[in-house]
């Protein structure tokens, strides 16, 4: 047995020598990412121009732009948001409020555990056997806009439900308990109380499940969004009766991820500077969507004391 | 031991005379293990401990008493500087181990030092995720002793002084977890045991157990005494009564009165104390 | 099944021998409100039946003209040629390789973060790093593709001469990095779970701070960081962008990480890419290979599942 200085400070050595070796991993991490943004922005920033934003592709690099990939991105992101929202906090409701404590209740649980671990190319092909089911019913399912936001939605949902479940288990019973002593009906608790009162992290949701979703490439390219494309979706607004068009939810289209595969994977160099620039403004938006996101929780966490 | 003498403890002590005359007075009962002096503590900015003196005499058992919140678990972690581990927390004055008499709770003096030299029981069983054997020989490992035969002859000492010996003799490279609460609690003694503690603290060990195992942990801690300087928290008067030889009455941080236990339960100089022990508050 | 919930509102609410009209409609209400929330909660089992309904109905295409032996055990996997080949085993050998080489990136950093943010960095350190470190895995994969292809694949070329462009261990690597957060975040979640109280036994006795830390903290957590660990795992078998941009799509049947080679993900990216008919054979292969994906990652998925439920019970 070595005497007991010279035992703390074999100890407090090994801790000094751990600390220094957690640090440098966590840095590691950090760097990896400074390292991303740098090499992105070197090979990027000199493309990214107004030019860039209201371009159509091209043949020539220089020339080229990701008009179709942003408005796409976004008419995607419109249909993910709609499809994944609505049906996500109202199965949390259910898995909270409503659902008994059942089989049923316990196999709901395991699947949405499950559904957020499924690789995403999985609903990529989920869809695409989707449109040629419907496709051999006569459904006349495209493509589409449509198509892609909904199978988003669907990837998004388990992390949409997850955090608006986090939510409403943060209000206190006594909220629930008062209310229905008032008279509300559970449908009345719902609606007026249990959802209004975990919008914040409900919000919350929903950016991390729109970031992740907006750089999504691999469930869009199975089901054959277009890589090159010169039109935009038809506008929702018409001048003529009825002014309002659905036509855009089945137009072709590409988004952001997708132009940027496709510039990547082409040898030219200039193209790959291209691809550098849509991945800047990929990683803007998502990164932007996560610091958001982590603003309204921390937010929402200190103005919620009950 | 090897820590250099706390630098701050003789010019600390504005008191010193004081403290030498009150010194004179214990040295009748035994001799000194460690003595508080003067001791404040601060959680942050709420004092938890005010001006608190009390010795601590060799190879007997010391029990702290008093309504919850008073402050004695808190002095109970000064003695291995459990509280180093938080940050915000604060000492001011002294706990002097006899006998080299350095101030353990100065800056120059490791908390881990403390923490090698004393053993501590917890409210609740806190055995580690192994087996019992292994929970016994942890406080050897951290010292590098590895070899087979010291372990296992160490490991066997302190259980039977834990007396656990022969329940778990058969057993012992089976999973701490599967002992009941009473024999976690005599093995979490045994692990604290192993390593030979100058002071074994004990921190209410039985509030989460039977009457039963209870009690076979106060015939543990008579048996014990005659190896080691015990100081036990404790909320059950009884216990105190049955267990200790010196008891010391705490309230709001204040160390009310110190005695004998015979002087504490029956004619307690402090109308506090008695009323305390009447059951009038508490 | 779906009578269920209106069974509940009727619970909830008893009759009474006299309703007024309102209260009908107030019911009715109810009603359609309890229905649609069950609807909206089973949704979930609806899209997994759907997922794997479409996998298999595909794949029995594929299946009824090569046999499950062959695509099993088969070692050349060549749809596109006049005599083709379905042996899979190719494409899991690039998955297997991609996967290691992520996770032996991915496990050591992200648990030694995990042990360093928990139990070594001060408060505000913690605070501030969990959140970047989460970035990691915000970032959209075809960029991480991108970064592997353009930067760290000439970078490796320069320590290890002869490396091709697109080779699995760029590709690996920068998947690691990826996956830091996933384990890092879910270990830090476990071993901060574990009560106080152990930890100070282990200080009692004089333990230092990764003394308590390996011998206490990390055994009494250890199968949440084992359901971090599978999580990991899971991701980087279902990992596609990273791959098929910079791992290469041709199927190579080796084990050498520096060679490029097509994992399962990247095959049927190439696939999708491509003008199969859907009515061909090939076409219906990229079924029966997601299948084959699914029930890999469902196998970790459910492991990781009834481990992370072991260590919630624990404590």
């Amino acid at each position: 047995m070595p005497d007991v200085s010279q035992l703390i400070r074999y100890r407090k050595r090994q801790d000094l020598v751990f600390n220094l070796i957690g640090l440098a991993c966590t840095l590691f991490g950090i760097l990896a990412l400074v390292v991303l943004l740098a090499d992105l922005m070197i090979d990027g920033l000199p493309r990214l121009s107004w030019q860039f934003f209201t371009s159509w592709p091209s043949r020539f690099a220089s020339r080229a732009g990701i008009l179709p990939a942003w408005v796409g991105s976004l008419c995607v992101m419109s249909v993910t948001l709609v499809a994944a929202v609505p049906l996500g906090i109202a199965a949390a409701v259910y898995l909270e409020e409503y659902a008994p404590k059942n089989w049923l209740t316990a196999l709901i649980e395991i699947n949405i555990a499950n559904l957020a671990g499924v690789p995403s190319i999985i609903y990529g092909l989920m869809a695409l056997g989707i449109f040629y089911g419907a496709a051999e019913l006569g459904l006349g399912l495209k493509r589409g806009i449509l198509l892609a936001g909904v199978t988003l939605g669907l990837l998004v949902l388990p992390i949409v439900i997850v955090t608006t479940r986090e939510a409403l288990r943060s209000i206190p019973s006594t909220i629930r308990e008062a209310a229905y002593a008032a008279g509300a009906t559970k449908w009345q608790v719902v609606r007026y109380h249990l959802v209004p009162y975990s919008l914040g992290g409900i919000a919350t949701g929903t950016i991390i499940a729109m970031s992740r979703a907006v750089g999504e490439t691999a469930p869009l390219i199975t089901i054959g969004a277009l890589t090159f494309i010169s039109y935009l979706p038809p506008s929702p607004i018409q001048s003529k009766s009825p002014f309002v068009s659905f036509e855009w939810l089945q137009s072709g289209f590409t988004v952001l991820p997708i132009q940027m595969f496709n510039w990547t994977s082409r040898p030219i160099a200039d193209f790959q500077q291209n691809a550098a620039a849509t991945g800047l403004v990929l990683i803007a938006f998502t990164l932007t969507m996560n610091a958001v996101a982590i603003v309204v929780r921390y937010r929402v966490r200190k103005k919620l004391k009950w | 031991m090897v820590s250099s003498p706390a630098k701050g403890s003789l010019a600390a002590t504005s008191r010193a005379g004081m403290v030498a005359a009150a010194r004179t007075d214990y040295a009748s009962e035994s001799k000194l293990k460690a003595e508080v002096r003067g001791l404040n503590f601060y959680y942050g900015q709420r004092q938890a401990l005010k001006n608190v003196s009390l010795p601590i005499p060799e190879r007997t058992v010391t029990a702290m008493i008093g309504p919850s919140g008073c402050g004695k678990s808190t002095l109970l972690r000064c003695f291995n500087r459990m509280h180093d581990l938080y940050p915000g927390n604060r000492y001011e004055g002294e706990i002097l181990l006899e006998p080299s008499g350095v101030n353990i709770l100065s800056p120059s003096v490791d908390p881990m030092e403390m923490r090698l030299r004393t053993g501590m029981v917890f409210q609740k069983p806190n055995p580690f995720p192994k087996s019992i054997f292994e929970n016994v020989a942890y406080g050897l490992r951290l010292r590098f002793v590895n070899d087979r035969a010291v372990l296992a002859e160490k490991v066997e000492a302190a259980l039977r002084s834990a007396a656990l010996w022969d329940e778990v003799k058969d057993r012992l490279h089976q999973s701490a977890f599967k002992l009941s609460g009473g024999q976690q609690q005599r093995l979490c003694v045994a692990r604290a045991l192993a390593t030979d503690p100058e002071l074994l603290l004990l921190d209410e060990p039985t509030s989460a157990l039977d009457p039963i195992a209870t009690s076979r942990i106060e015939d543990m801690i008579f048996t014990l005494k005659e190896q080691v300087t015990i100081l036990i928290v404790t909320h059950n008067m009884e216990q105190a009564a049955r267990v200790a030889d010196y008891t010391a009455f705490m309230y709001l941080g204040e160390l009310v009165e110190r005695g004998t236990t015979s002087h504490i339960f029956q004619s307690p100089t402090n109308p506090l104390t008695e009323r305390y022990l009447t059951g009038s508050f508490g | 099944m779906s009578t269920t919930a209106p069974r509940k509102i009727t619970r909830l609410r008893p009759r009474r021998t006299a309703q007024s009209p309102g209260r009908l409609l107030r019911e009715i209400v109810e009603w359609i409100a309890a229905s649609g929330f069950f609807l909206a909660g089973i949704s979930s089992i609806v899209i997994t039946a759907a997922i794997v309904f479409v996998l298999v109905y595909e794949s029995l295409g594929f299946f009824r003209e090569v046999s499950l032996v062959e695509f099993l055990t088969g070692t050349e996997w060549m749809p596109q040629f006049a005599d083709p080949k379905y042996g899979i085993l190719p494409l899991i050998c690039g998955t297997l390789v991609t996967t290691a080489v992520a996770l032996s990136v991915a496990l050591p950093v992200g648990t030694i973060v995990a042990i360093y943010l928990s139990e070594f960095a001060p408060f505000f350190l913690r605070e501030i790093v969990k959140p970047v470190l989460e970035l990691l895995s915000a970032v959209p994969t075809v960029v991480y593709g991108y970064f592997a292809l353009k930067f760290v694949a000439p970078l490796l070329q320069l320590v290890i001469p002869g490396l091709p462009t697109f080779n699995m261990l760029s590709a690996g690597l920068v998947m690691g990095i990826m996956i830091i957060p996933y384990v890092s975040s879910l270990s830090e979640d476990a071993m901060r779970s574990v009560p106080m109280l152990l930890r100070e036994g282990s200080y009692a006795l004089g333990g230092n701070r990764l003394w308590t830390s390996l011998r206490v903290v990390i055994p009494s957590a250890i199968s949440g960081i084992g359901a971090a660990y599978i999580l990991g795992i899971s991701r980087a078998i279902g990992e596609t962008m990273i791959v098929a941009i910079a791992a290469g799509m041709q199927p190579n049947f080796t084990l050498n990480p520096t060679q490029p080679a097509a994992t399962i993900t990247a095959y049927i990216v190439e696939v999708s890419l491509g003008d199969l008919p859907h009515a061909s054979i090939g076409y219906a292969s990229i079924f029966a290979a997601g299948f084959l994906l699914f029930c890999m990652t469902l196998v970790f998925n459910i492991g990781g599942q009834m481990l992370r439920r072991r260590y919630h019970q624990a404590y």
